[in-house]
């Protein structure tokens, strides 16, 4: 039988992640680029009766582990039995999430299946039947193409929200083959799982962002941004001033030693635009940079550069998108 | 006790990123050298550690000569001695075979706990951790934004997209650091700290004093292999919206342009 690409899916609180659906869709471009079939490999708690639904995406057979004991993500016991899936599918080619559990995921099953691995990828190319993968390096102040050595298997990971989605096609599903689970000993387990409900969205995924830095000069005064990030729609993010402040959680840090993130549209006050926080967000399509020091580096980024006093500014922005908003519903 | 910290060393993250004439490497003149920073943290989370169950904390690295400043560093933090694997060109021979003499350094140590970075802020792989700990055999905990220990078991804290998840396991375990400066607030290298870094024992290793053989140790055993590299595309400079106009004035033509060019609201 010809080698198929196979398509890790991460499942998580009863569906599969929207990454899962961008890294089908990769896949399924890459199987046709190389005349194959698209398999996948899923795992987790219930996964079984969601499995045909990859289908919609282009996968033809998923193999399928489910078990109440693979409910939250943990590496030692998830490694092996999705390491056994991927066996089953006999792949050319393996693609996954570079989402938080599947950079981990993706380390353990390089060592494990001794396969080359390049994570985070946001662009794979199949050329002369041959796959090189983009990633970038230095926190995207740089991007390097990677190629395999003859005979072996690529392992990417994907980064989401970088590679497009297909439109599902509701009328087709996926063959599901489930697997009996043999669960190894483990050491180590999950204590708790606590998933956010309040749909607030995260940085990760924002397609919109308003970033705080030491500007805003005191925890409070984010409410101006709370407000913004309101009538958008968005995520708030942070500079590591403010984050080492105290003013915002360490999980808002945006930038080399924070979150890399890529939305539609970054607006960021009072950030004087740093090498390492540029580095985190440079890839956004919009800038917008309100500060009040015409000289600051983060105006060299900027789309749209508002040099004013952010506690002047803000609130009059605010009130101008809401007037903007209402006129058109 | 015994933690081991794998430790990279990384240039500083103000480094400006330039590519070389091969086209598939990066210029380092004039980098300046420091720890990897998520390295940092997780030699603070070590240092901790052990001064509330005492023991010995130790850094493992490799790569060329200079690393040992790093290594240095980290003694001048706190750490008590060091292994350093004297091969100028292991990383050349592929992820795996690094991960696999790690592991085998490591398994020569006989440690309660391995810690390492979630990731390297220069080549940005993040994998190391958790493929050291499959040739281990060990399990592994990922991306702690906070550790605890009794002694016998490790729990940390990591975020997950919209979500915080609480992972335990017993020793030995290697566990990966996340977070930021915020949350481990690495210390300084003190002075006496310096001073007496300079006399605790640093171990030079070969591949060969790890039962390994050099020959299986080439290049050539890369799985992956940079093609070239590229910078992301200059973005074009923006403007700056005044053209005298007011405050008001400012934020409806911000409005205006958000919607009307950049069509992002
Ligand atoms: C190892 C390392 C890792 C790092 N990682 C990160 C990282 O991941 N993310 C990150 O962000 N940084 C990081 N940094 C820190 C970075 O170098 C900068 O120190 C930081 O980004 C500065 O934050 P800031 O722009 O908020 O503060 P500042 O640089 O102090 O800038 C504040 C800006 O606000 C403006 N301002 C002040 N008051 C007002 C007002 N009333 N109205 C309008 N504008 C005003 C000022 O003109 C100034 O430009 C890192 C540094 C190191 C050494
Ligand atoms: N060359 C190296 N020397 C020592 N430790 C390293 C090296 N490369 C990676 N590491 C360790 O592995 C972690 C993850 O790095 P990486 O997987 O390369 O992004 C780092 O934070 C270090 O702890």
């Amino acid at each position: 039988m010809s080698k198929c690409v196979c398509v890790i899916a991460e499942y998580r609180g009863g569906n599969f992640r929207r990454v899962t659906h961008e890294v089908a869709s990769e896949g399924r471009r890459i199987a046709d680029a190389l005349g194959v079939p698209l398999q996948a490999v899923a795992v987790g708690s219930g996964v079984a009766e969601k499995a045909a639904e990859l289908g919609r995406y282009g996968v033809e057979k998923v193999f399928v582990a489910d078990d109440p004991a693979l409910e939250g993500y943990i590496a030692e016991t998830h490694t092996p039995i999705v390491a056994d899936l991927v066996q089953k599918c006999d792949p050319a080619v393996v693609i996954m999430p570079a989402s938080v559990d599947g950079k981990d995921l993706g380390a353990r099953l390089s060592a494990r299946l001794l396969a080359g691995l390049v994570q985070d990828s946001t662009e794979i190319v199949v050329e002369n039947g041959k796959i090189k993968a983009k990633k970038p390096i230095y926190a995207g102040k740089c991007y390097c193409w990677n190629e395999w050595a003859d005979g072996e298997m690529p392992l990417i990971s994907c980064r989401p929200n970088v590679m497009g989605c297909l439109a599902p096609d509701e009328s087709k599903s996926a063959q599901v083959d489930k697997v009996e689970v043999t669960l190894p000993e483990a050491r180590s387990s999950v204590k708790s799982l606590e998933l956010d409900t309040s749909g607030r969205v995260g940085l990760s995924g924002a397609e919109t962002i308003v970033s705080g830095g030491r500007g805003l000069k005191e925890a409070g005064n984010f409410s101006l941004l709370e407000d913004l990030a309101q009538v958008l729609d968005a995520a708030v993010g942070a500079s590591r001033a403010a984050v080492d402040s105290g003013w915002r959680p360490h999980a808002d840090q945006v930038g080399q030693t924070g979150k890399v993130v890529n939305p539609n549209l970054y607006i960021a006050v009072g950030i004087s635009g740093a090498i390492q926080h540029l580095a985190g967000m440079g890839s956004s399509k919009y800038i917008v940079a309100v500060n009040k020091d015409a000289d600051a580096p983060i105006f060299t980024k900027a789309d749209y550069g508002i040099v004013e006093d952010l506690f002047q500014f803000m609130p009059v922005f605010v009130e101008e998108l809401k007037k903007y908003k209402s006129s058109c519903s | 006790m015994n933690i081991v910290v794998i430790l990279k060393q990384t240039p500083d993250t103000e480094s400006v990123i330039r590519i070389a004439g091969d086209g598939k490497s990066v210029v380092t003149d004039g980098f300046k050298w420091v720890i990897n920073p998520y390295d940092e943290f997780a030699v603070e989370a070590a240092l901790k550690i052990k001064e509330k169950h005492g023991g010995k904390v130790t850094i493992l690295s490799y790569g060329p000569q200079r690393v040992v400043e790093a290594v240095r560093t980290a003694l001048a933090m706190g750490a008590d001695d060091a292994v350093f694997i004297d091969e100028e060109h292991l990383e050349s021979c592929g992820r795996i075979k690094v991960a696999q003499a790690v592991a085998a350094a490591i398994k020569e140590m006989s440690p309660d706990l391995v810690f390492c970075g979630s990731r390297a802020v220069d080549m940005d792989m993040a994998q190391r951790g958790p493929m050291v700990a499959e040739f281990l055999g060990w399990p592994h905990l990922a991306l702690a934004t906070s550790i605890e220990c009794d002694g016998k078991t490790v729990s940390i804290q990591r975020s997950l997209e919209g979500g915080k998840v609480t992972q335990e396991s017993t020793l030995p375990v290697l566990v990966t650091f996340g977070g930021s400066h915020a949350v481990w607030n690495p210390r300084y290298a003190s002075l006496p700290g310096i001073m007496k870094a300079k006399k605790k024992p640093l171990q030079n290793k070969k591949l060969a004093d790890l039962g390994l053989d050099a020959a299986e140790f080439t290049p050539e055993k890369a799985k992956v292999r940079v093609v070239s590299l590229e910078l992301p595309p200059e973005r074009k400079p923006g403007k700056i919206i005044d053209g005298g106009l007011d405050t008001e004035g400012k934020a409806r033509e911000l409005v205006r342009l958000l919607h009307e060019e950049a069509k992002v609201i």
